[in-house]
C-alpha cells in the first residue's frame, strides 16, 4: 500500500501548523496598523479647500483669535464656521482684487456660502458639545493641534472614540488654565516653562495642575454612553 | 435458567449482561464499524432521513434570511415576555450537549468501560447541538452582525464587553466548551480515520480521510501520545460539563425575578442538562442501533444503564422542583409565593403539569428493570423526557417574565410561526449534522471498541 502523500506534506503541515499563530498574530497586527493608519483615519492629511485658507497666516502671524471666525463656540455645541462678511470685515480693505480671494468675492456678491471642506466631524450618532470643553477648560489647540502652524487645516486626531475616552479617563493629562484656552501656542507647563493659573499657583508638570484644575472647575468627565449617544 | 443451586449457574445470572455481543474480535469489531462507512452503500432510508434534515436545514435559511431583514419582532417577544423560544430552545440545546461530554470524558476518567461503544456518537451529538445553540444567542441579537462586540476584542472606541454580566459570560462558556469538545472529539477520532484512510479504495476517500487522520502510524509513540492527549483533554472537558451549563443558569440567576433568582439553579441545571442529554443519547442510539445492526456493540445493558443514569438525573431534577417550592413556603415572600400558584393556576398551568408529568411523573417507571428494558417504552420516554426538559425551559423563561411583580406590567407570551420555524430549523441543522456523520464518519470509536475486546477477551471464560 503505497504513501497517499508526498514526503514534503510533512513539512508544508509542521510549518503551518506552528506558522498558524505567527500567521494569525500577523494579520491581526495588520488589521490594527491598518485601522490606526492616516489611509483610513485621515488623520494629518490635509484637505483641499475651494480657497486655500491659510490658518497659519491669520491665526498664527496675525495673531487672530480663533473666537473671531469661529463665533459659537463658547455658547454652542457648534462652534461655527465664519459667514463670507466675516471675511470681508479685512479683505474688503486688503488684497482686495487678489486672485486667489475671487470665490470670497464671488461669494459676497452672490450671497452664497463658501463650500468648505470639512476636516473635523463626528458622525451624526454622536452628540458632541463644544462649549462645555471650552468651559471647562480644553484648549482649542488640545483637540484640533497646532492650527496655528497649519497652511493647510489638517485633522490632528483620529476622532476614534476611543481617542475621546482617552482624555474622558485621565482629564488632568489635558486640561489647562481658562485663561489659554484660546492661546495656540500654550505649551503644557514643564520644569523650564511653568505654567500659572488664575489663582496665582505655579506648576511644572501637567498631572499636578490637571489634578489642581479637575478639582478646581468640577470637571466630572462624564463617561456614561448616554452622555454623548443620546 | 432452569436449573438452581449448582455454583456455575447462580454466577451466570448474577453476571452483568455483556457489553460487547459475543464472538467479536479486533478484525470483527474494526470490519463492522469501518464497513458502514466504507462498503455499506448509501440506503434509501439513510437519504430520506437526510432529506428530511436538509429540508429543516433549508427553513433555517429562510427564518435567518427573515430574521436579517425584518428583525427579532417577527417571533413573538414582546415587552415583559423579552425572552421567548430563542432562549428556551438556546438552553435546551446547550443542555442537550452536556450529555456527550460526560459519557466522552468524565466517564473516561472513572475508567467506566460501558462508555465506548457510545461516547462517539454523544460527542457528536454535544457538537452539534452546541452548535445549533449557539445560533440563538447569535440570532436573538437585534444587529446579529455587530455579534463579534460580545467578544473582547482590540477596537478603536475603547469598549469592552460587560464583562459583569452573564451574557458575556456564556459566550466564553459556550465557546470554550465547543473548541473542547472539538478538539476531544477530533483527536479520539484520528486512529480511526487513520483505519479509514487505509481500508478506503476511492482516492477521494483516501486523501480526504488521509489529511484528517494527521498522519497517524500506529505507532507506539503515537498511541501514547493519544492517551496522553485523551487523558488531558478529558480533564479540560470535566470541569466544563458543570461550569458551562452553571453559566448558562446565571443567565436567570442574577436576575431578580422571582422564579429566577434562586440559587438552586446551577446544580439543578447541570443535572436537568445531562437528564435531557442522556435522553436524547437515548433517542439517537436506539434508531442507530436497530437501522445499523449494532445490536451487540450497542447493547441492552448500555440502554439499561442509561436509563438508569436518566432515572438518577431526573431525580434530582424532581429534587429541584420540589425545593423551589420549599422555597416558596420558607421564605413567606408574596412573590415568591405568586411565582408557584401562577405556574400551579396561572395561564400557562396546563404547561406546568405537562411538564411535571414529562419530567417526574412518567419516568418512574424506569426504577423497573421491565420497563428499562423494552426498547420502544425506552424510546418513548426519551422522546417525553426531551420533552419535559424543553417545557421546563419555558416554564422557568416565560412563566416568570409575564408575570413579575407588578401587575401592570403583565403580558403574554404567544410564539409565532417563525419561532417554530426556527426551533424547527435548528433540528434541521443538527439531523444535516448528524446523517452527514452517520455516512462519513465512524460512529463508534473503533479504537475503543478494540480495546473492549481485549479486555472482555480476557473475562470471559473460553468456550
Amino acid at each position: 500500500m503505497g504513501q497517499i502523500f508526498h514526503r514534503s506534506t510533512n513539512m508544508i503541515s509542521r510549518i503551518t501548523i506552528f506558522g498558524a499563530l505567527l500567521i494569525v498574530g500577523g494579520l491581526g497586527y495588520a488589521i490594527y496598523a491598518i485601522a490606526l493608519s492616516p489611509w483610513y483615519t485621515d488623520q494629518n492629511v490635509t484637505k483641499e479647500q475651494p480657497v486655500p485658507f491659510s490658518h497659519r497666516h491669520h491665526a498664527g502671524e496675525l495673531g487672530i483669535d480663533c473666537r473671531y471666525c469661529h463665533t459659537s463656540v463658547e455658547k454652542s455645541s457648534f462652534a461655527g464656521l465664519p459667514p463670507t462678511q466675516t471675511c470681508m470685515t479685512c479683505h474688503s480693505q486688503i488684497w482686495t482684487n487678489a486672485s486667489m480671494l475671487e470665490p470670497v468675492r464671488e461669494s459676497y456678491r452672490t450671497d452664497k456660502s463658501i463650500a468648505w471642506t470639512r476636516v473635523n466631524a463626528l458622525p451624526d450618532f454622536v452628540y458632541f458639545d463644544h462649549s462645555i470643553h471650552i468651559a471647562k477648560g480644553i484648549g482649542c489647540t488640545t483637540c484640533h493641534g497646532q492650527v496655528a502652524d497649519m497652511p493647510l487645516m489638517y485633522r490632528a486626531g483620529t476622532l476614534y472614540m476611543s481617542w475621546c475616552l482617552d482624555c474622558h479617563r485621565q482629564p488632568e493629562k489635558n486640561v489647562r488654565p481658562k485663561s489659554e484656552v484660546f492661546n495656540p501656542f500654550y505649551q503644557p507647563p514643564s520644569k523650564d516653562h511653568p505654567v500659572k493659573v488664575e489663582d496665582g499657583t505655579e506648576f511644572a508638570d501637567q498631572t499636578a495642575m490637571g489634578n489642581y484644575l479637575v478639582k478646581e472647575y468640577h470637571i466630572q468627565s462624564l463617561q456614561s454612553c448616554s452622555t454623548c449617544h443620546r | 435458567m432452569a436449573s438452581e443451586g449448582s455454583p456455575k449457574s447462580i454466577a451466570a445470572v448474577n453476571q452483568p449482561e455483556p457489553l460487547l455481543g459475543p464472538g467479536h474480535t479486533f478484525a470483527s469489531v474494526t470490519d463492522q464499524i469501518s464497513s458502514i462507512v466504507l462498503t455499506r452503500p448509501t440506503t434509501p432510508g439513510w437519504v430520506f432521513g437526510f432529506a428530511i434534515g436538509f429540508g429543516l436545514l433549508m427553513l433555517l435559511n429562510l427564518v435567518v434570511t427573515m430574521l436579517m431583514i425584518k428583525g427579532v419582532g417577527i417571533w413573538g417577544i414582546r415587552v415583559p415576555t423579552a425572552w421567548g423560544f430563542a432562549i428556551v430552545n438556546f438552553v435546551w440545546w446547550i443542555g442537550i450537549g452536556h450529555a456527550g461530554t460526560l459519557i466522552s470524558a468524565i466517564l473516561l476518567l472513572l475508567h467506566q468501560k460501558w462508555r465506548t461503544s457510545i461516547n462517539r456518537f454523544a460527542e457528536a451529538m454535544t457538537i452539534f447541538a452546541v452548535m445549533c445553540a449557539g445560533m440563538f444567542p447569535l440570532l436573538h441579537m437585534g444587529r446579529p452582525w455587530m455579534f463579534y462586540y460580545m467578544m473582547p476584542l482590540p477596537n478603536p472606541m475603547w469598549l469592552w464587553p460587560q464583562f459583569r454580566s452573564p451574557l458575556v459570560w456564556d459566550v466564553f462558556a459556550v465557546s470554550t466548551y465547543f473548541t473542547v469538545s472539538l478538539l476531544f472529539w477530533f483527536v479520539g477520532l484520528i486512529p480511526d480515520l487513520a483505519t479509514l484512510r487505509d481500508r478506503a479504495t476511492s482516492k477521494a476517500g483516501k486523501i480526504i480521510y488521509g489529511i484528517f487522520s494527521m498522519g497517524w502510524r500506529g505507532s507506539a509513540i503515537h498511541w501514547h501520545r493519544y492517551e496522553t492527549a485523551s487523558v488531558l483533554l478529558a480533564g479540560l472537558a470535566t470541569p466544563l460539563v458543570l461550569s458551562v451549563h452553571t453559566v448558562v443558569s446565571f443567565d436567570f440567576t442574577i436576575a431578580i425575578v422571582p422564579g429566577w433568582h434562586t440559587t438552586i439553579f446551577p446544580p439543578y441545571f447541570v443535572a436537568g442538562a445531562i437528564y435531557s442529554g442522556f435522553a436524547m443519547v437515548l433517542t439517537l442510539a436506539i434508531p442507530i442501533r436497530r437501522f445499523y445492526h449494532l445490536e451487540d456493540l450497542v447493547t441492552k445493558r448500555h440502554l439499561d444503564i442509561m436509563a438508569k443514569v436518566m432515572l438518577a438525573t431526573g431525580l434530582i431534577v424532581a429534587y429541584g422542583y420540589i425545593f423551589e417550592a420549599f422555597i416558596v413556603l420558607y421564605s413567606g415572600n408574596q412573590y415568591e409565593r405568586f411565582m408557584l400558584m401562577n405556574r400551579i393556576k396561572g395561564p400557562y398551568a396546563p404547561i406546568y403539569w405537562m411538564l411535571i408529568a414529562c419530567n417526574i411523573v412518567i419516568p418512574q417507571t424506569l426504577w423497573f428493570g421491565k420497563f428499562r428494558r423494552n426498547i420502544a417504552w425506552l424510546f418513548f420516554i426519551s422522546l417525553v423526557v426531551n420533552t419535559g426538559m424543553w417545557l421546563e425551559r419555558f416554564v422557568i423563561i416565560v412563566i416568570s417574565l409575564s408575570r413579575d411583580f407588578m401587575p401592570s406590567s403583565w403580558g403574554m407570551y404567544y410564539p409565532t410561526r417563525w419561532d417554530w420555524a426556527t426551533y424547527a430549523g435548528t433540528f434541521g441543522l443538527f439531523f444535516t449534522l448528524f446523517f452527514l456523520f452517520i455516512r462519513f464518519l465512524p460512529m463508534i470509536s473503533i479504537v475503543e471498541m478494540r480495546s473492549l475486546v481485549h479486555e472482555t477477551g480476557e473475562e470471559q471464560p473460553h468456550s
